[in-house]
């Protein structure tokens, strides 16, 4: 209960940071951010990599493979698309280089 | 990988490893930070990449990661299908893509749950254990089709209207109810395969039939929730394990995908319940639009070159239509033409021009406009007052009258582009019919407005030819 107890105000701590970070960004990086954001929730890469390495299961070693797949799509396709729309925001005294 | 250690690292290691993780959740914090400024975002992003990197590789040194064919055959499978696709995808399929990663990363999420869940006895969870994995499982598998339904209406493999059955609302009521049920169920008994297996085919069932219904014009705000709702699954998931680095980041994304549905519905005067629940169509005029006796005035590409060229303030108003002709860089072309001439032009983005919030600024972006150019609805209305000439192209519900004058509209509230204050518009449209919510916009018959007729590239392409020959 206690380890609960102690990821619940981390999930709602880390939730107010994520209000605060983001109601500030303007609307011109709202698809970056969007897609950048989405990169991220792949995180959940680092709990398939503990199931699909796991000794347990072969059953569940493969589940995990294909939610490695699943999320290392989402990981590098994100952040590489992201990279690739914020290199073209440019200011104009660059654009007129 | 842990074995690769010296010995006096192994004791330390799992505190070794929960140090990167704080470390990565530095860089997540501080890379979305820097994504909120044109100027800081593209490194923002690579942070957020690097913390992702040390997430990774420092979970590798993990003592209960053993074996390593699954993790390097998934892991050289999915970047190369995530390479591919980030390079291939146009900027227009912006939205679809960003719908079928977030897809993944909810399913990758569910099945992380399922994984754990099976690989351990069911006597090693507790009550919490338990009711997170059912939550992870519902929302990951929710966020996985519903997303998969998104990209299919956008790609127009669906179609884009409301589908829907008699009383589909109530259907989609009850089965989330059912799901949840099912969550307290496998809470209280988690050995029963019955009740496991309901709750994952109810939630996979969800996320279909929740966003088929919803109509093309909304799918910006469902966009937006499903990417918050990949965030919570990757959170649930990290409750499940006990991980920090998950929980946290996923927090972060399920903040951030609801900030911007928030922004959404208000840009577009709808409240969350409304998209979810109820169509656009479904508050149609049933009198339909009157054209009968209003007249408009038509106007060439000579005559539009000459009242911009001799302005002094020209604000330019993209819409979707724009993208579809794939004119932004047509578009630009006119722009630098007039910049030459010494004719200030601004660039009026209202907040749901494309089909995700901010896609309007990208398409702008790739055809190489200045980022400062861009003024957001709040920014540009002011200015409209004196502005001379606004090119409107490929818009046209988010500059209709209606929205302030008419209460019976059902765009009515919906904050728009005040460009019935400038001096002149100058309409860029196929022809007269109604935009996407199927009303027809009193702008059009102004006697300060022109039509402009044809497709918005091959218009823009005239009026750029127009201009250079005014010397």
């Amino acid at each position: 209960m206690e380890a609960f107890i102690f990821n619940l105000f981390i999930f709602v701590l880390a939730s107010f940071v994520g209000f605060e970070l983001i109601s500030k960004v303007p609307p011109t990086l709202h698809t970056p951010l969007m897609s950048g954001a989405n990169a991220i929730s792949g995180i959940t890469l680092i709990g398939a990599l503990i199931i699909a390495g796991g000794p347990d299961s072969l059953y569940a070693q493969w589940i995990g493979f294909a939610a490695i797949i699943f999320a290392t799509i989402n990981v590098v396709g994100g952040f590489m698309v992201t990279d690739r729309m914020l290199e073209m925001f440019k200011k104009k005294e660059e654009d007129k280089q | 990988m842990s074995h690769f250690l010296p010995e006096f690292l192994q004791d330390v290691l799992p505190n070794i490893i929960q140090i990167f993780y704080l470390v990565a959740t530095g860089f997540f914090i501080i890379g979305i930070k820097r994504l909120g400024s044109p100027a800081t975002a593209r490194s923002g992003n690579q942070m957020a990449s690097l913390g992702m990197l040390i997430g990774v590789v420092v979970t590798l040194f993990d003592r209960e990661i053993i074996a390593f064919e699954f993790i390097i055959a998934g892991l050289v499978v999915g970047a190369a299908i995530g390479i591919f696709a980030a390079k291939k995808v146009q900027m227009t399929a912006m939205p679809e893509m960003v719908a079928i990663f977030n897809g993944f990363g909810g399913g990758a999420s569910a099945l992380v749950a399922w994984g754990e869940f099976s690989r351990l006895s069911p006597a090693l969870f507790d009550t919490q254990s338990l009711a997170t994995t059912g939550l992870s499982i519902l929302v990951g598998s929710i966020t996985f089709t519903g997303s998969f339904i998104a990209f299919g209406k956008l790609k127009g493999f669906i179609g884009g209207g409301r589908i829907a059955l008699p009383g589909q609302n109530i259907i989609n009521l009850l089965l989330t109810a059912a799901a949840l049920g099912m969550v307290g169920w496998f809470t209280v008994d988690p050995e029963h395969q019955v009740v496991f297996w309901t709750l994952f085919g109810l939630a996979l069932l969800i996320g279909v039939l929740t966003v088929l219904p919803i109509g093309g014009a909304d799918m910006p705000v469902v966009i937006s929730l499903l990417n918050s709702y990949s965030g919570i699954a990757a959170s649930m998931a990290g409750f499940v394990l006990g991980n920090n680095l998950l929980i946290i980041s996923g927090a972060l994304v399920g903040a951030a995908g609801l900030i911007l549905t928030n922004i959404m519905c208000k840009a577009m005067n709808r409240t969350l319940v409304n998209v979810l629940f109820g169509a656009f169509g479904g508050l149609e005029d049933s009198t339909g639009p009157d054209t009968g006796d209003k007249t408009y005035q038509q106007t060439f590409a000579d005559d539009v070159a000459i009242q911009c060229a001799y302005a002094s303030k020209v604000v330019i108003v993209p819409g979707y239509g724009l993208a579809v002709a794939q004119a932004q860089h047509t578009l630009k072309e006119v722009a630098n033409i007039l910049e030459e001439r010494n004719v200030t032009v601004k660039y009026g983005i209202h907040p749901v021009a494309g089909r995700m919030p901010g896609h309007m600024n990208v398409l702008l972006a790739e055809a190489d406009v200045p980022y400062d150019q861009l003024y957001d609805m709040d920014e540009i209305n002011p200015d409209f007052k004196s502005t001379d000439v606004v090119l409107i192209i490929g818009a046209n519900d988010v500059v209709n009258p209606a929205a302030k004058t008419s209460p019976g509209s059902p765009i009515y509230g919906m904050p728009i582009l005040n460009v019935d204050e400038a001096k002149r518009t100058i309409v860029f449209k196929r022809s007269m019919s109604p935009g996407y919510a199927g009303i027809d916009n009193d702008l059009f018959y102004s006697d300060k407005n022109q039509m402009f007729f044809g497709d918005a590239k091959k218009s823009l392409q005239e009026l750029a030819t127009a201009l250079k020959e005014l010397d």
